[in-house]
């Protein structure tokens, strides 16, 4: 297949085919808002997809629906919808963003978004519980809270042989059960082992494919942005894990990285300092923010984002199909004790991926309204510079409010960041 | 004889500084910065230009500094003054490894190598709160001007502790301990004292290693000068050019680009 590829066929390709399943998946949404179809809603720590669409449901995610108003620009107007009808300023954005499209009937600018019948959560993030509960007010649907335990203590993340983590499996096991059976009751349709199976291994692809994705970015130049890119593989990550076209965009976005990779086909003309974010991104300037470190020859190679919202499936966990149901509940348990991990204790996984990925620069970006990935960051920060004399950048702003966003001083600082890096370059040749 | 010049635009002021090649000051410039920003560096740039006495065309290049600096159309290149006041810094006191730069919306604790480049930065640039615009805000309250405000201040015999993080709200924190009676020195030394709290606590971020040099506009003020070395407990420098501190920054920048324009594989200053 790859000596047919050229630039024209294949570079870019992952952008436009995930666009495309972008718009199908809205569609589906739609559709089913104007059928009245069960759809289920999730969050992209621990969705579960595997479960649900082995039921066929069309599955939504409202932490993806929200982002999108603000790389829109229209976040503004769903924050205040939201605040009007009596939500704090100081709760996340995302909720309030759903929030108003809930108001609203629905109305997305991808599309119509459906009402739950089911929603499904893990405690990856406490906003989730009350997050869902707003819909259990709403709607008065079944709401199942996957309990994850979480790690005990910084070295235990993926202990999976001590008698801990067999105990934990057991008990996420069981609740996976649970959700199994309220999945029937909503959708009308038997549990089915075989279909499961399936969606399981086209989720065992995607894992298989993303973790090669991400190593690709070890080439100079990076092969993709870790913000702006890896965004648009995060949007396909979650909405079609388990499916065939899942499986299959991943399967071809591998393969464009690998020929980038061979061609030394980078993300800019000049690759000068190789970067890591630390956090969620800032959506309401998603691409402006991007080129602020772009002017100064600034590429993003790895974000810690691309792990935890991807529900840690970077780990390429692959699922054991003749035990797919405790497959599922090792894969599950070891895939959000890792996405929690690199939100809370990311300074050692850092300071690895600075190793890998040959990483000059980390910017952190702690966000006003979600304090579950931006508490502890400061933290985090003095932990990493305590290990490494390495620069680090600190930026506060939000992933979803424009009013928090002072781009005037943001700028400053990154011009500042970057003058310090070159001063750093200067003085390491110096030594030399 | 060439010149080079910086051109700091503040949010209140607008600084510009004129060094020659041996890098000594020949002139400088102060004025208010006000809503034309474009003119307000040009203004400063022509003041201090007329009085060194010299050509625009003698000044080979210009580079600005400042939130304003990209509005210095006439400059050749900006650089942030981050990295502006540690370079002036370290010019003017040689030793000096961490800097303090208090403006009028924002301060700065800068951390420098023996060149005066970067390290490391922390910036308070959320909150006035701990910056320039504190004082201003104390300074109206009490019906003090801006000049005074140091030395009243070090008359104090009791400090007034002052609670706010909030400038807006210190307002009124101050007029209740004027109605409790709380003489005003003492009220003004508790104000300087939380500034000095928390520069000492950015200072602390970026760390205190050997000579700290306070720059910036508020420098000029000698209690918060002698708030911030009791905060800290180490002495800082102070130059009479601590409030052109980024300006002469941005001007050795620029005598940096004269000087590399004429070796012909110099490598490229920042």
């Amino acid at each position: 297949m790859s000596e047919t590829l050229s630039n024209d066929t294949i570079v870019g390709r992952g952008a436009r085919d995930g666009a495309d399943l972008f718009r199908n998946w809205f569609g589906e949404l739609s559709d089913a808002a104007e059928t009245g179809r069960p759809s289920a809603y999730v969050f992209v720590m621990g969705s579960l997809n595997e479960i649900l669409k082995s039921f066929d449901f069309p599955v939504v995610f409202p932490e993806i629906n929200s982002l999108q108003t603000a790389v829109r620009r229209i976040s503004g107007e769903y924050l205040t919808e939201a605040e009007d009808y009596g939500y704090s300023p100081d709760i996340c954005g995302y909720v309030k963003a759903d929030v108003a499209v809930q108001l609203r009937g629905g109305k997305h600018p991808m599309g119509t978004i459906p009402k739950p019948s089911m929603a499904v959560l893990t405690n990856a993030c406490n906003t989730y519980i009350k997050w869902a509960e707003i819909w259990e007010r709403m709607y008065n649907i079944p709401i199942v809270t996957i309990d994850v335990p979480g790690t005990r203590g910084k070295k235990a993340a993926r202990a999976q042989n001590d008698s801990h983590f067999e105990n934990d499996r057991k008990y996420v096991l069981a609740q996976l059960k649970e959700l199994i059976s309220v999945c029937e009751k909503v959708s009308g349709k038997k549990f089915d082992i075989d279909r499961f199976r399936e969606t399981l291994k086209y989720a065992n692809d995607m894992s298989r494919a993303w973790k090669e994705i991400l190593l690709c970015n070890e080439s100079r130049p990076s092969v993709f942005n870790a913000l702006t890119d890896g965004t648009i593989f995060l949007g396909v990550a979650n909405g079609f894990r388990g499916t065939r076209e899942g499986s299959c965009y991943f399967k071809e976005l591998a393969e464009e990285m690998r020929y980038k990779v061979r061609e030394g086909i980078g993300t800019l003309t000049e690759e000068k300092y190789r970067l890591a974010f630390v956090g969620v991104p800032c959506y309401p300037i998603f691409r402006k923010f991007n080129e602020y470190f772009s002017l100064w020859g600034g590429s993003f190679v790895h974000s810690t984002y691309l792990w935890f919202a991807s529900g840690g499936t970077n780990l390429g966990f692959e699922y054991d199909l003749e035990n797919p149901l405790e497959s599922l509940a090792e894969g599950l348990l070891v895939s959000v004790r890792d996405a929690m991990d690199s939100m809370f204790h990311q300074d050692q996984a850092l300071l690895q991926m600075m190793e890998t990925y040959a990483i000059e620069g980390v910017v952190y970006h702690p966000i006003k309204s979600c304090r579950t990935v931006s508490t502890g960051l400061a933290d985090g920060r003095k932990h990493l510079l305590a290990e490494r004399d390495v620069a680090t950048l600190f930026l506060e702003s939000d992933m979803m409010d424009k009013r928090v966003v002072s781009e005037a001083q943001m700028k400053n600082r990154i011009d500042a960041f970057f003058e310090g890096l070159a001063s750093r370059r200067t003085i390491a040749a110096a030594q030399l | 004889m060439a010149y080079a010049a910086g051109v700091d635009v503040g949010s209140t002021q607008t600084k510009a500084v004129i060094i020659d090649e041996r890098r000594r000051i020949v002139q400088r410039s102060l004025i208010d910065t006000g809503a034309n920003v474009t003119m307000a560096a040009e203004n400063a740039f022509r003041q201090a230009v007329e009085l060194a006495g010299i050509g625009e065309q003698e000044v080979e290049f210009v580079i600005g500094t400042g939130y304003g600096r990209y509005k210095v159309t006439f400059g050749n290149k900006q650089v942030t003054e981050i990295s502006c006041h540690g370079r002036g810094a370290v010019h003017m006191f040689p030793k000096t490894r961490t800097v303090l730069d208090m403006g009028g919306q924002d301060s700065k604790a800068i951390r420098v190598n023996d060149k005066g480049e970067i390290i490391d930065f922390c910036m308070n640039d959320k909150c006035a709160a701990g910056t320039g615009r504190f004082l201003g805000a104390a300074a109206v309250t009490l019906d003090i001007p801006l000049d005074n405000l140091g030395p009243t201040a070090l008359l104090a015999q009791r400090s007034v502790r002052i609670s706010t993080t909030c400038t807006v709200f210190a307002e009124s924190e101050i007029l209740s301990w004027l109605g409790k009676g709380k003489k005003v020195e003492d009220i003004l030394w508790g104000v300087h004292q939380s500034i000095a709290s928390r520069s000492t606590g950015l200072l602390k971020r970026v760390g205190v290693e050997d000579e700290v040099s306070f720059t910036g506009g508020v420098a000029k003020n000698t209690g918060m000068v002698k708030a911030l070395e009791e905060s800290l407990q180490h002495r800082v420098n102070i130059s009479e050019d601590s409030h052109y501190m980024g300006a002469l920054g941005a001007a050795l920048f620029a005598m940096d680009h004269i000087i590399a324009s004429r070796k012909p594989h110099a490598k490229e200053a920042v």
